[in-house]
């Protein structure tokens, strides 16, 4: 019997577990929800895990590989909930977090408030010590001042704190000696140093990201200790990995350590199971369209592997807006998210337009046509009034739609005052909302100098299947891939994921004064460190290695890629000639005779990803007959129409559905437009292919 | 797409797509500007104008004194070269300060948009350069011409042939060759992006020009500001606020007319142009003045010619606030950046729970430059380290502190600054009690220490206000703190102009506050034991909160 593969995400409502027997098509899968229990997150995942294994007619023992990710982290910054936590930083610099970037996140609104930082002024203490740029000690650290300052901590009795020095990125000494201080005068007290939880520079964001790992250090730890042991007490011999922000899975040693990093875990087992599942299908680009309730987040995935970034912020305050939240610099699956799901609202805007989102109605009251108070239309309210939502079917048949409060709020508050139809009223809604996702992915490209054209769209949570092929018009997308079990995608992602750790670490270098030696004791440093914090991965494992460059002066690095190696002389120059390559390959030119310079560098460790194994190919059958017909009204031709409805469950592999038809299922439904045929492939996804190359 | 006609529906999926493609265009430029001040404190503008020159849309992320300086210059560069001449593949350059963004550090870049090979529309940019020659930047100088090199309106490529004459002037008169010619690189690859993506857009929708959706946005733009101001009081409000001028104190005198066609405002009984560049050209001055109307009025409309054109600013020839040719205008932004808070005077006498306090208003931002390190080139090296004081008290809220406005522009990391300038910033901390006392308080200014790290001495270019006039609190608030700037050692710097730290000594500069709104004895006790608790307010200050 071979083993079973664990994995547990623990989201904001809901608790899903996942049990995996045998690979390829022979795949067993076992999945169970729970709701999420606050007070004790292991108490539903303990019940859950038993539950699926009962399922699988298997015991702990037979656990193979365990993966946990869980939100823990990032409620706990959201709502405040985290420990008491004390910053100490270099004398003059107390205000780093407040100073923040000096900006405002919207130019024209007199009104807005910066976000909260986690630690108050009051907590925040300086000591006498400074480093400069290329960390030379220009001030000792006065460790009697640091010895006060823990004094004052111990008697406002704190359970973290943070050190984060100027340029300590540089050179640790400092910080290393402050917190050995610490150890002796607060012991039992976590202590997170900038130089090891984010060696980069720019004071502010290390400063944020030290902070953060700091508030939920005290709590992940305890709570991953826990269940590490509960796990073992029930047999299970396999070691727990956790799911990491940059799509990596961590050891708990190292998560305990850096907890930071399980921030927005759940996304990222998202965008994992779009790239293996485009592996599998030989799709070189794709992008992850995943859309929800409240949100709906985009994801560039090319050959195999999602784009990655190296800050995001956590907690947003104000309409998604950049800047209106804390940043964390660490590896990161890079994401753009909008407030575009099904519960968000659409009203008339200063210019009488419509527009969508970020308020949304969520699932209490919910939109109109659920009938539980919610007057406001929704997106949801908008798909139902135009016959694309099977109101019986709706969420397994839990929710009994009102098709007529759904058109009764899009046409008093869309429709009516703008002079417009019923089913033209809620068409501006899904069309706004469309261009919305559309507009988000478009920005997300240019960040990355990518051109969309030829890419798949992956679609997956709850409302994706009804948009996706829409905003693939939009994007002029060829395919839209909708797989099965789109349901539990995040946790079923957690099982792709490669146990490996990145490293990250600041020093400026300009290429003409490349200073080999400097370079390989440093690439070699944290080689080492790397590998420490990715024991355990097992295997075969991968060393990668990148710089982060850019011409002097500039603003923003771009990474580019080094050999795992000492470097030699040689590649100066070759790292010139990458570096422009890159520079030509996102920007379209290069500055010739401009100084290069190097900010950062970055180590990655561990197991490759695991290759899936390609899909069969199947033989195309015709599809099974329509279980009915509904009425839609179409997009293109603005008109209503009878649409072919097939029930999901019933389609084999090869099955080939013309568009435009409707394909309804328990958790979703998907509306294949005119534009788009479809057929089911043999991992019983549904793929819809474009009939006639874009105009 | 259909070829359906356009319904409403269809003119708002384009009108957002529209401003989807300018924020690309932005995007671009903001991710390829060399500029330090471009890429690190978004000191740019992007936008797309109908083939008359009327802006249709403008990408949220710029700073507002370029947004509507930008949106007349593309007239300017209409008349200079009619539609009719226009071929694909040219490029239009200024850095005219008065038809321009009001001084000669920002080059406006205009192209001409071809779809099917007609001309539908221009893609116009702008960002701040480091260096354009002359004496530097700062407002030493007498008049324009000191100021670096001009550009009147010329072609920088002609059917996609690039001016090389130019480009060698470009580069022979500037201390950052390499940094500006690739600047200049840059505004020309985001106008690319912004056409492409209209012609792409165009494709989809089936359009052959831009005329229905034109008429769609600047309607419906017009009309949301109009509704606004309809709501407004009608009637006509005057204030006054002396600045610090550059070594004599200016009047800022203003009427702010609220009509049934929009709101007008005049700057009659402002003081006359000074001896030095802190004037300000009548381009820079709408733009400022429409700005801080704007938070108000249209802050939830998008920018274009129909939501500003019922905003209207007149001001007398030769005042600081209508500079004419040849005064010198380099930091004209210290005077600029304060005419939102002189309309906000005149406002809050028709809707006081809509307007903030005076608050610090102009950057104060270290232009240092000096000696480099021994490898560092031939010019040493210059940087705007970009820092803030505190803002205005707002009716229900605090002012922020050490937080840009009306100026978008973000502070310059301190370990960054480090790296490309041989300084060490030995504090940058907010100031306690800086923020001016009230029932809501100003925000708080900033406190910095400055020294070289090797040992040379290194210029300052201050270009500082609200040193002599400090942010006006206001219904029984108290005045924001005064800004000053200094050396360690003692003595106190002017606030205009170039001066000199001396080695081992530290350059102090205290950034401003922001004024308090109401008596401070009505301040809440909670959030005054907040401030109390956080250090913000000291305990002698808090002598003032007693009721």
């Amino acid at each position: 019997m071979t083993g079973i593969g664990l994995a547990a995400d623990i989201g904001g409502t809901f608790t899903d577990i996942v049990a995996e027997r045998g690979t390829g098509p022979g795949i067993e899968r076992f999945s169970v929800k729970r709701l999420t229990t606050h007070d004790a997150p292991e108490r539903a995942l303990l019940e859950g895990v038993e539950a699926v294994l009962a399922e699988a007619g298997a015991g702990f023992e037979a656990v193979t590989a365990f993966v946990h990710g869980t939100t823990l982290a990032t409620n706990a910054i959201i709502e405040r909930k985290g420990a008491h936590t004390a910053l100490i930083a270099t004398e003059g610099f107390r205000d780093i977090l407040d100073i923040a970037d000096e900006g405002r996140y919207d130019q024209y609104d007199l009104e807005i408030e910066k976000p909260r930082p986690l630690v108050p002024r009051a907590l925040r203490l300086t000591v006498p010590e400074r480093m400069d740029v290329t960390g030379t000690s220009l001030l000792a650290l006065d460790e009697a001042a640091v010895r006060a300052a823990a004094a004052r901590l111990a008697e406002a009795r704190i359970e973290a704190v943070a050190v984060a020095f100027l340029h300590a990125y540089a050179n640790p000494a400092h910080e290393i000696r402050t917190r050995e201080i610490l150890a002796e005068a607060l012991p039992g007290v976590a202590v997170s140093l900038s130089s090891e939880v984010c060696p980069e520079i720019r004071e502010f964001e290390r400063t944020s990201t030290t902070v953060a790992n700091a508030y939920v250090q005290p709590l992940m730890a305890g709570y991953l200790r826990r269940l590490e042991g509960a796990m073992a007490e029930r047999g299970c011999r396999a070691p727990m990995r956790l799911m990491t922000s940059g799509g990596r899975l961590a050891s708990v040693d190292a998560a305990c350590r850096y907890p930071v990093r399980l921030v927005e875990s759940g996304p990222a087992g998202g965008a994992i199971l779009s790239a293996h599942i485009a592996a599998a299908r030989g799709q070189a680009k794709t992008l992850s369209f995943d859309m929800g309730g409240t949100t709906a987040k985009v994801c560039l995935i090319e050959n195999g592997e999602p784009l990655t970034a190296r800050s995001f912020e956590v907690d947003r305050s104000a309409r998604f807006l950049k800047g209106s939240g804390l940043p964390l610099r660490i590896p990161v699956i890079e994401m753009i998210e909008i407030g575009a799901g099904g519960g968000s609202i659409a009203r008339l805007d200063a210019t009488r337009s419509i527009a969508v989102g970020p308020d949304s109605a969520g699932s209490e009251p919910g939109p109109a046509c659920y009938a539980r108070g919610g007057e406001e239309p929704t997106v949801t309210d908008a798909d139902v009034a135009l016959g694309r939502i099977a109101p019986e079917r709706f969420a397994g048949g839990a929710i009994t739609l009102e098709p007529a409060r759904a058109a009764e709020a899009v046409g008093r508050e869309i429709a009516a005052p703008l002079g417009l139809s019923g089913e033209m009223g809620a068409l501006g809604v899904l069309e706004i909302v469309d261009e919305n996702m559309a507009n988000a992915a478009r920005v997300h490209a240019v960040e990355r100098g990518a051109t969309l054209g030829d890419h798949t769209l992956i679609a997956f949570g709850g409302a994706a299947p009804l948009h996706a092929a829409r905003v693939a018009e939009k994007l002029g997308l060829p395919r839209v891939l909708i797989p099965a079990d789109a349901g539990v995608g995040s946790a079923v992602g957690f099982l792709r994921a490669p146990v490996a750790y990145e490293t990250i670490r600041s020093r400026y270098m300009r290429l003409d004064a490349f200073d080999l030696a400097a370079a390989n004791a440093l690439l070699a440093a944290m080689t080492a460190e790397t590998a420490d914090l990715a024991r355990g991965a097992g295997g075969a494992l991968e060393e990668r290695r990148a710089a982060f460059m850019r011409y002097a002066g500039q603003g923003h690095e771009i990474s580019v890629a080094l050999p795992a190696r000492a470097l030699t002389g040689a590649d100066t120059e070759d790292l010139r000639r990458r570096f422009e390559a890159e520079y030509r390959r996102l920007f379209e030119r290069h500055i010739p005779d401009a100084a290069i310079e190097i900010l950062s560098w970055s180590v990655a460790i561990g197991a490759p990803v695991p290759a899936p194994e390609p899909l069969a190919p199947v033989a195309p059958a015709a599809a099974p007959a329509p279980v009915g017909t509904r009425a839609v009204f179409d997009t293109a031709e603005r008109a209503w129409r009878d649409l072919p409805v097939y029930d999901r469950a019933a389609l084999a592999p090869g099955a080939r559905l013309p568009g435009p038809a409707l394909v309804v299922e328990d958790a979703t439904s998907t509306l294949i437009t005119a534009r788009f045929d479809a057929t089911v492939d043999s991992g019983h996804a549904l793929l819809l292919t474009r009939k006639e190359p874009a105009p | 797409m259909t070829a359906a006609p356009l319904s409403p529906i269809d003119l708002q999926i384009m009108w957002s797509r529209l401003i989807a493609v300018v924020e690309e265009q932005a995007q671009t430029l903001l991710r390829t500007a060399f500029s330090p001040i471009v890429r690190e404190c978004g000191d740019l503008s992007a936008g797309v104008f109908d083939t008359e020159g009327r802006m249709l849309a403008q990408a949220v992320t710029g700073t507002p004194g370029h947004v509507n300086s930008m949106a007349e210059s593309v007239k300017h560069f209409l008349t200079r070269f009619p539609c009719e001449t226009m071929a694909p593949g040219d490029i239009y350059i200024t850095n005219d300060p008065w038809m321009g963004t009001g001084h000669l550090n920002d080059f406006v870049l205009t192209t001409p948009c071809f779809h099917e090979g007609r001309l539908v529309a221009l893609f116009s940019c702008t960002s701040h350069l480091m260096d354009i020659g002359g004496i530097g930047f700062g407002p030493d100088g007498t008049d324009v011409f000191m100021e670096g090199l001009s550009i009147p309106f010329l072609k920088l490529a002609e059917k996609g042939a690039l001016n090389e004459t130019l480009m060698a002037m470009i580069r022979a008169n500037t201390r950052l060759p390499v940094d500006t010619e690739g600047d200049v690189y840059s505004l020309a690859a985001c106008n690319d992006v912004g056409c492409r993506r209209l012609s792409e857009m165009m494709t989809e929708f089936g359009l052959t020009d831009l005329g229905p959706l034109a008429g769609h946005i600047l309607a419906r733009s017009r009309e949301a500001v109009m509704a606004e101001i309809a709501a407004l009081p009608k009637g006509s409000w005057r204030n006054e606020m002396v600045v610090d001028g550059y070594d004599a104190p200016v009047t800022l005198a203003v009427a702010v007319t609220v009509g049934d066609e929009g709101i007008h405002v005049d700057y009659t009984g402002t003081g006359p142009s000074a001896a030095r560049g802190i004037n300000v050209p009548l381009s820079y001055t709408t733009a400022y003045t429409v700005f801080g109307l704007g938070c108000v009025v249209a802050a939830r409309v998008p920018n274009n010619a129909g939501s500003l054109a019922p905003l209207t600013v007149s001001a007398p020839p030769g005042c600081i606030v209508n500079a004419l040719k040849p005064a010198p205008v380099a930091s004209r932004h210290v005077i600029g950046q304060m005419l939102p808070d002189v309309v906000f005077g005149a406002l809050r006498q028709a809707v006081p729970d809509r307007v903030p306090a005076e608050g610090t208003s102009c950057l104060w931002n270290l232009n240092v430059r000096g000696v480099a390190a021994a490898d560092g080139g031939n010019y040493g090296f210059t940087m705007a380290v970009t820092s803030n004081g505190g803002t205005g008290a707002r009716p229900a809220r605090d002012g922020l502190s050490a937080t840009a406005y009306p100026s978008g522009v973000k502070g310059t990391p301190v370990e960054i600054a480090e790296t490309v300038t041989p300084l060490v910033f030995w504090k940058k901390e907010l100031r306690p009690d800086s923020g001016g006392a009230g029932r809501s308080r100003g925000g708080l200014g900033q406190v910095i220490e400055v020294e070289s790290r090797i040992g040379e001495p290194f210029e300052l270019l201050a270009a500082y206000d609200r040193i002599d006039h400090p942010a006006r609190g206001r219904d029984g608030g108290a005045d924001g703190a005064a800004g000053y700037v200094g050396l360690a050692s003692g003595s106190a710097f002017r606030g205009k102009g170039f001066q000199t730290v001396p080695p081992g000594d530290r350059l102090v500069v205290l950034t401003p506050g922001g004024g308090g709104i109401g008596a401070p004895g009505e301040r809440n006790a909670e959030r005054l034991s907040a401030d109390l608790a956080e250090g913000l307010v000291t305990p002698e200050a808090a002598q003032r909160y007693r009721p």
